[in-house]
């Protein structure tokens, strides 16, 4: 060992790296050591881990055995990551996991936790097995550590990445939803707006709108914003934009339900009312657009 | 190029081929608040179908025209203005005020005829 340590000075990097390349060898030595102990105390150490997981309150949303089932196949993975120490495998795994219990509303916490807590029970099994020879605990642990906080970031990060795939998936969804222009009457648009506005889909919205005047030559449009609490100066002055535009394609805009929280907004960047048509409500603004375009809407009997 | 002025009934009309330059715009202007007197006409429509982009100078002479036209006893009406150029223009503060506008020259035909009705 002396004469290697000498030589590796001599010979610099070239060394370093053998030396760190026994260090890791010696590494994985023990990471086989321990994989073949996780191996052999699979069953009480699964029975331990679930059974801190239910004491902690963890999980509360799926049932005793789906817990038991997923412990033992996240068991598995764990103990298979530490033999390979590849994580491309947990990696996947994880995802998979996240997709089916993301549903039912398992929390980034929860998740965080069970990992955490498997680390610590198998950390506890590993104090018991080698109490009596300090130096190899030490060791020991050295290999271990590094490798279970990895998996604990992958998991971790696994389920995050996966809740926010679905989060951004669900916001497309809404946005696609959410911005219908329909035609109520020949050359009368209605845009219902629900749900909070940003910038960006105040220009889609304005895109889908004046795209619709164009196909269905509108010449009346409603745009009703009742379903919409409060929007900032940058989407009020959006709105005008809006609303000027489509004068300049020849169609008049009006505008219900306005908020009192909207009509402040308004008011505070100055809008000219000249340009705005409002209505209080929606079957207001329907009947003065029906004026603007001379339908006369009658009753021909009473409603049976 | 310049823009042709053609004469239907009561009504200038005036299409734009795509890329105008400032001289032809000063050219048109000229021609249709000389022809509207000339010809008696009761209105004029400027059609900007072609038209992909409508810069502040553009802009501006479709509002002098309008305004002269009035002063010479006229209606203009602007038509076809693209969805897209609507929405840069008016993000440029362009937006054609006191002016009048239409979807296209069938619209901008209906709103004079309109107009015409309203003053008999």
């Amino acid at each position: 060992m002396a004469k290697r340590e000498s030589s590796s000075k001599d010979l610099g990097t070239r060394n370093d790296q053998a030396v760190e390349l026994t260090r890791s060898e010696a590494q994985s030595e023990l990471l086989r050591e321990l994989v073949a102990h996780l191996r052999q105390n699979r069953n009480q150490l699964r029975e331990e881990w679930v059974g801190r997981i239910s004491e902690t309150r963890l999980l509360t949303a799926m049932t005793k055995e789906e817990i038991f089932a997923e412990a033992t196949s996240v068991y598995d993975s764990y103990v298979e990551a530490l033999e390979t120490e590849t994580f491309e495998a947990l990696q996947a795994y994880a995802r998979n996991l996240s997709e089916r219990i993301i549903p039912r509303g398992v929390e980034t916490h929860e998740v965080v936790g069970i990992v955490l807590l498997l680390r610590d029970v198998l950390a506890r099994s590993l104090f018991a097995k080698y109490q009596t020879d300090f130096k190899k605990l030490n060791r020991i642990l050295d290999a271990y550590e590094p490798a279970a906080n990895r998996i604990a970031n992958t998991v971790a990060v696994g389920f995050v990445q996966e809740r926010e795939r679905v989060i951004r998936q669900q916001q497309e969804a809404i946005r696609e939803l959410s911005t219908p222009v329909l035609q109520v009457r020949e050359r009368l648009l209605i845009l219902p707006i629900i749900g909070v506005i940003d910038p960006q889909r105040a220009r889609q919205l304005t895109e889908q709108l004046l795209r619709g005047i164009r196909t269905n030559r509108a010449k009346v449009v409603v745009i009703d914003i009742t379903g919409v609490a409060a929007m900032d100066v940058t989407v009020a002055n959006h709105l005008v934009q809006t609303v000027e535009a489509s004068r300049l394609l020849g169609a008049t805009v009006i505008v219900t339900g306005l908020s009192p929280e909207i009509a402040q907004t308004l008011v505070t960047i100055g809008v000219d009312l000249g340009k705005m048509n409002t209505v209080g409500d929606l079957q207001g603004g329907i009947e003065q657009a029906e004026r603007l375009l001379g339908y006369k809407v009658v009753t021909l009997a009473e409603p049976r | 190029m310049e823009v042709p002025i053609l004469k239907q009934g009561a009504v200038l009309i005036a299409t734009f081929q795509a890329a105008l330059s400032d001289a032809d715009l000063n050219h048109l202007r000229r021609g249709l608040v000389q022809q509207v007197v000339k010809h008696r006409s009761r209105g004029v429509i400027v059609d900007v179908t072609a038209m992909d982009v409508m810069d502040s100078f553009a802009s501006r002479t479709l509002r002098e025209i309008a305004h002269m036209i009035r002063l010479r006893g006229a209606e203009t009406v602007i038509v076809g203005i693209q969805p897209e150029v609507a929405f840069a223009m008016v993000q440029l503060g362009l937006t054609l005020e006191g002016v009048a506008t239409a979807l296209d020259l069938e619209e901008g035909l209906a709103y004079l005829i309109q107009k015409f009705k309203s003053v008999e």
